[in-house]
């Protein structure tokens, strides 16, 4: 397939149009920092999305691979003074071995146990990066320093503004290609029905294990950029209301929807800024938001607007 | 047996009772719905929030407490009207977000009406530590394991002898047949909710003394409660009791010999363990999915 004739190319190309016109509107540093904050949020949350929507398997955890990622670009950059390039590669090599070697046992979980088990994994990695204060700084957190990639380090929020949209093009990229090749069908297959992908020749666990390795590596390089472009990093990270807001993310956006995972991500990381506004009545006014869109837009909002959309076409 | 070990049994017997309460909780309405509600622990703060206040404004104490427990049941109800009945039919993950939502709505809610401080509750007969064996037991302490007995025993008896409570198990076995025989199953659904915001509130009201008030304090109670009930087989009540009892032991005995940092880990690394090792819970007999 040749890259210019892949599926969901329009929207690739709308969200590249998008990215190209977006300075041009954004007044200040503070507008940058959003979208900024929005992309980060759109990579780790198309890598979900394929566990999420495609494969239909539920991670209530996945801000730890995310903090394990951060963790590891602050404490081997500051503490050991290796390369930003470096302590990235490591992160995110830790944590494919670790969600390697969980992802069996785990992905044999089905439903709530699943929910828990991926819940329980990242409380637990939470502890451990609040606990291990010598190497973390405990729950107050630690700086981290700038990024660098070839003796050049990125400084200001424009120039941190295009690294982010090249590595969300990648992820948008990856994931589409992804989603149109027969690791793709076999993903839905078993989303669809494990027995029945089974009894077709799915290697079902084979399947599950590789999404479930791709969207944690996803999470932790994510995490890595993160962490150097905040400068400061706290253990809720990889908290589970972290871990929350990211599937929330998806489904709000739409499951099995590269775009909507973008769309979800971009909704949920401006809504809490608008709801500042309403100061004490924040938290009330998100849950409320919350329940209320999934209940009257079940399958979320991309999906939802596609069929309204299509529906008029006809 | 040491003092020492005494005390931590104690005191890991006192939490695994909160944890038991509100892992019935999530048990009970699972069996009626099938949705796992990530607000439990939510219906555990509202408890101990809403006493505070009753009593600060004035109300005798048994008053406060009757009053903070019919507010929770009466929210408890509107979560299931409101949140969960809307979206019947939706996916085992739509239902985990909006019960997520509700918990957020509810510390909102609380937040606003009585702002984000901590506060505490006088306990309920003084504060001088009874001597057992050589280990010092609060009175809350007894009231809370006491309390947790008393329910645990009407429960038991609601669901084994009464009409309404048998009603409740047929609609957990058998949804349809249960509705065969003419059983109301939206009026089990409410009430599943009912019972379980009762629950989750006495167990807020008894250990408020010792775990303060205060609108984050469902959180980390409510996974506790959430690992209680999947340790004990999901849907199976009295599982969650033992397991609520097991989680709160081995995590008082966790942080009294080994390490009391990595105390909250407790619960959840025997989750993982136990899920690892019987993927259906360690209480359950399995079973078979249908295709």
């Amino acid at each position: 397939m040749s890259p210019l004739n892949m599926p969901g190319r329009n929207g690739l190309l709308a969200l590249i149009a998008t990215i190209m016109v977006l300075p041009l509107m954004l007044p200040n540093a503070f507008y940058f920092d959003i979208v900024i904050l929005i992309g980060l949020n759109s990579i780790v949350c198309i890598g979900l999305n394929l566990l999420i929507g495609y494969a239909g398997q539920i991670s209530l955890g996945h801000a730890g691979f995310f903090g394990i990622g951060a963790y590891f670009s602050a404490i081997l950059t500051s503490t050991y003074g290796w390369p930003a390039t470096a302590a990235m590669v490591v992160g995110a090599v830790v944590v494919g071995l670790l969600s390697f070697i969980i992802a069996r046992p785990i992905m044999k979980l089905q439903g709530h146990y699943l929910a828990m088990g991926t819940l329980g994994l990242g409380v637990i990695i939470t502890i451990v990066l609040t606990q291990e204060s010598d190497l973390t700084g405990g729950p107050d957190g630690m700086p981290v320093p700038g990024f660098s990639i070839f003796g050049w380090e990125p400084y200001g929020e424009t120039v941190w503004y295009w690294i982010i949209a090249a590595v969300l093009v990648a992820t948008v990229w990856l994931s589409l290609n992804l989603i149109a090749s027969p690791v793709g069908r076999a993903l839905r297959a078993v989303h669809g029905s494990e027995i029945a992908a089974e009894t077709l020749g799915v290697n079902v666990v084979k399947y599950k294990v590789l999404v479930f390795v791709l969207s944690a590596i996803i999470a932790s390089l994510a995490g890595s950029l993160f962490a150097h472009y905040t400068g400061f990093i706290t253990p809720d990270t990889s908290g589970f209301i972290h871990s929350i807001q990211l599937v929330t993310m998806v489904v709000l956006g739409g499951m099995a929807s590269t775009f909507g995972a973008v769309a979800g991500a971009a909704i949920l990381t401006i809504l809490p800024q608008l709801l500042t506004v309403f100061h004490d009545y924040e938290h009330l006014v998100f849950g409320a938001v919350l329940i209320g869109t999934m209940i009257f837009m079940r399958r979320g909002l991309v999906p939802t607007l596609a069929d309204l959309f299509n529906g008029r076409q006809k | 047996m040491s003092a020492d070990f005494l005390q931590f049994l104690f005191s890991g017997i006192t939490v695994g009772a909160t944890y038991a309460l509100v892992g019935l909780g999530f048990s009970i309405i699972y069996n009626a719905s099938h949705v796992i509600n990530f607000a439990q622990g939510e219906f555990v703060m509202l408890g101990g929030m809403a006493t505070v206040f009753f009593y600060g404004a004035g109300l005798p104490m048994p008053l406060a407490m009757a009053m903070a427990v019919a507010m929770t049941i009466f929210i408890g109800m509107a979560l299931e009207k409101f949140a969960v009945e809307p979206a019947k039919g939706a996916s085992i993950v739509t239902l985990i977000i909006i019960t997520i939502g509700a918990s957020i709505f509810l510390r909102g809610l609380a937040e606003v009406l009585w702002g984000r401080n901590f506060h505490s509750l006088p306990p309920i007969s003084g504060s001088d530590p009874i001597n057992i064996g050589g280990a010092l037991v609060l009175p809350q302490s007894l009231w809370v394991v006491g309390g947790t007995i008393v329910i645990v025993i009407t429960l038991a008896w609601f669901f084994n002898r009464t009409m309404t409570g048998k009603a409740m198990v047929a609609s957990a076995s058998n949804p349809l047949a249960a509705r065969l025989v003419g059983i109301n199953l939206k009026f089990i659904l409410l009430l599943s909710f009912a019972l379980s915001a009762m629950l989750g509130s006495i167990a807020g009201i008894l250990i408020a003394p010792i775990s303060l008030a205060y609108p984050g304090v469902g959180i980390m109670l409510g996974l506790k409660g959430f690992c209680a009930a999947i340790l004990g087989g999901m849907g199976n009540p009295m599982g969650a009791v033992l397991a609520g009892l097991i989680v709160g032991i081995s995590e008082a005995l966790t942080a009294g010999y080994i390490s009391s940092a990595y105390k909250d880990a407790v619960a959840f690394i025997i989750i993982l363990a136990v899920l690892f090792l019987r993927p259906n819970g360690l209480f359950s007999t399995g079973g078979t999915e249908r295709v």
